[in-house]
């Protein structure tokens, strides 16, 4: 590391400054976007967070940390005293246990999809592609009525299993989590899938056989070799899955009903009947912490695997 | 030991396989009722040009294809329906295929790992592997940070840790340079003699045949056209494309004059005559028989004038440092190449123009079975 010496300043270091100015001022632009359309919002809901609520929606310019203290507690209207507030503790829990049977079920169902995608000839890949994409091109509330029209008490699949008598009475599938997964898993699969395609397309398919020819079982060359491969993918695919499922808003309103609420419907509540700004912002940054605690997990947790093995 | 003759113990042992891939119209027979048993301990070569089915034959060998007819017995069992992950025959692959999420000492454990070996074995066996393809340095590095001659190492190395019977190296070779390559033939010969294992070698590159095998197997459209050391390939090409495939050939017009077992008098078209042999499994059945000839360029050699079997005009002398290469109109209209060897001392300087005769050596007049 030598040259950081005075001595070679002068013509390398000079240019190297302008060249830093240059950097700053193409970056400007960017910049501005990124204050007006990420990092500034994100304050605004960090100052509302620290607020008091206005009787009819809004906030009052005093500092209290009531809407931080409600995300978890709640006072008691007559004694004053802090309990747990059940009702969001279970909405928390039910928004992060949800999320990860999402991404859980749409890789389960994602990753065979891309598999079979990469594996098709190449002239077809682009079809199989396409059709994976077009979901996209309807509106998601039709999408998701879609989804109840199958699942509901005189539903498709309940009509179904009642005719061949398997069931007496309908199955009830509409208005439970069950149903919420099934509309994130369906409306999520396709940021799972081209993800992990992506990544399989660069996977050398004779890194396989090599693998068979080593005593690699099927499972083991999955396991060994595809998967730690397409890891980039994999990993990509389930944060795009992961996140958005978290603040879902208009699946769970819909195929949960209203009364299984996920985090996503407990800020709009807040912003909305509930006249609880403050709350509402605490909320959201609330969730905003849950997805970056969790991303770091993941990220951390992925990158240690294979390294560990040596001999 | 029994009393079974080393020639009679096969290791693998391929019995009129046929591979067609496609179906109807469209189909492709690449590899066409082929028969072919491997010793133990011996270094195979499958030669031919690309597309000849060579690597077919190999992958169905390594169970990446299975055959449309026929068997493939290992050391006398039927192997030819199991997947690749139970026939304990390994491969080094054309591209190498090395894991590139581990690194060299990890991708040699592998196959080791897979057969579920004890820990303590595994780590002696890598580091013997190691050893032998002198690469114990690197045995941390990812095979992205080492070169492509040593990536060839340890794809050999990966490859020949499990102890296969039979290793399968496809042109594995082809994506070194021209110096690297030579290392790599007598590195591959080495390894070959120090392991005792079966080497079946898929090559289209005749020199790396020809130096490493201990036999050749000539392919063509599927089919091998003949089977032999490499002298035998080399010196008595049974069939007018195994002649023009390894090395270079003068073919000559002639007949049958007189026959005798397996040798035969040959008349050239100078009405000069030269003994010959004939190829397995030809009895020409006349005297008289027209038949095609072959010479290897350096078995003949430029004479003055009433010396030589073949009367011609010297078109061309080419010199290429080792040898002088004499290209000789022959009468009746081909033209034959004459190899010297280049020495010091050499006294007769031929001119181009020059009328003067060509004399083959004895033995050196091989018939093709065409």
């Amino acid at each position: 590391m030598a040259g950081n010496t005075a001595i070679e300043d002068n013509p390398v270091e000079r240019a190297n400054r302008a060249d830093v100015r240059a950097r700053w001022l193409l970056s400007t632009p960017a910049l501005i976007v990124l204050f007006c359309a990420a990092s500034g919002p994100l304050l605004i809901m960090l100052i509302y967070s620290f607020l008091e609520p206005g009787d009819y929606g809004g906030i009052e310019w005093a500092f209290s940390t009531d809407g931080w203290v409600n995300v978890v507690l709640q006072r008691d209207i007559f004694e004053g005293t802090l309990s747990l507030a059940d009702a969001h503790v279970s909405i928390l829990w039910r928004s992060v246990r949800l999320s990860l049977l999402t991404t859980l079920t749409a890789f389960a169902l994602g990753f065979p999809t891309a598999y079979f995608i990469a594996t098709r000839p190449r002239e077809s890949r682009s079809i199989w592609l396409f059709l994976v994409t077009i979901p996209f091109w309807i509106n998601l509330l039709i999408r998701t009525f879609a989804i109840m029209e199958l699942i509901r008490n005189k539903g498709v699949i309940n009509i179904i299993l009642m005719s061949l008598g398997i069931i007496d009475e309908p199955i009830q599938m509409l208005f439970t989590d069950f149903a919420i997964m099934v509309g994130m898993t369906y409306v999520y699969l396709p940021l799972m899938v081209l993800p992990i395609y992506a990544s399989m397309e660069k996977f050398d398919f004779r890194l396989v056989e090599a693998g068979y020819d080593l005593y690699a079982s099927r499972f083991k060359v999955l396991k060994r070799i595809i998967l730690p491969l397409t890891k980039p993918g994999i990993v990509a695919g389930s944060i795009l899955v992961f996140i958005p499922s978290l603040g879902a808003y208009v699946t769970p309103r819909i195929l949960g009903g209203g009364k299984n609420m996920m985090l996503g419907n407990l800020i709009g509540l807040q912003f909305g009947q509930g006249r609880n700004w403050p709350l509402g912002a605490a909320l959201a940054l609330t969730l905003l912490m849950i997805v970056m605690v969790a991303l770091l997990l993941y990220v951390r947790g992925v990158g240690k695997t294979e390294n560990n093995r040596g001999h | 030991m029994d009393h079974e003759t080393l020639q009679d113990r096969f290791s693998i042992e391929v019995r009129e396989i046929t591979k067609t891939f496609g179906n109807g119209a469209t189909a492709v027979t690449a590899v066409d009722n082929v028969s072919l048993n491997i010793r133990e301990n011996e270094f195979l070569t499958l030669l031919g040009p690309s597309g000849c089915g060579k690597t077919t034959l190999l992958r169905m060998v390594a169970g990446f294809e299975h055959p449309s007819a026929g068997q493939i017995l290992l050391a006398g069992a039927d192997i030819s329906h199991l997947p690749p992950f139970k026939r304990p025959v390994n491969t080094v692959f054309q591209s190498y295929a090395l894991f590139p999420h581990m690194t060299v000492a990890q991708n040699i454990a592998f196959g080791l790992e897979m057969q579920g070996k004890p820990e303590a074995e595994i780590h002696k066996t890598v580091n013997e592997m190691l050893d032998l393809v002198r690469m114990a340095e690197l045995r941390d590095r990812r095979t992205d940070q080492i070169s492509g001659g040593q990536q060839q190492r340890v794809a050999l190395a990966r490859a020949l840790a499990p102890n296969p019977e039979v290793l399968l190296l496809d042109e594995p070779l082809s994506a070194l340079d021209y110096k690297l390559r030579k290392d790599m033939q007598i590195e591959l010969k080495r390894l070959q003699h120090e392991t005792g294992i079966t080497f079946i070698f898929v090559t289209h590159d005749q020199e790396e045949a020809l130096t490493m095998s201990d036999r050749v197997a000539v392919m063509n459209a599927g089919k091998i056209l003949q089977l032999g050391s490499p002298r035998d390939i080399y010196d008595h090409p049974a069939e007018r494309f195994v002649a023009n495939f390894i090395g270079d050939t003068n073919f000559l017009d002639s007949s049958i004059s007189e026959k005798n077992g397996r040798k035969v008098t040959l008349k050239l078209v100078s009405g000069s005559e030269v003994s010959a042999d004939l190829p397995d499994g030809f009895d020409p059945p006349s005297i008289g028989k027209k038949v095609t000839a072959v010479v290897r360029p350096e078995h003949a050699k430029v004479s003055p004038r009433g010396e030589g079997q073949l009367n011609g005009t010297l078109s061309n002398i080419v010199y290429v440092g080792t040898d002088t290469h004499y290209y000789v109109d022959i009468e009746g209209g081909s033209t034959f190449v004459a190899r010297i060897q280049n020495s010091r001392g050499a006294d007769v300087s031929w001119s181009v123009g020059q009328e003067i005769d060509v004399s083959i050596e004895d033995n050196a007049v091989q018939v093709l079975r065409d």
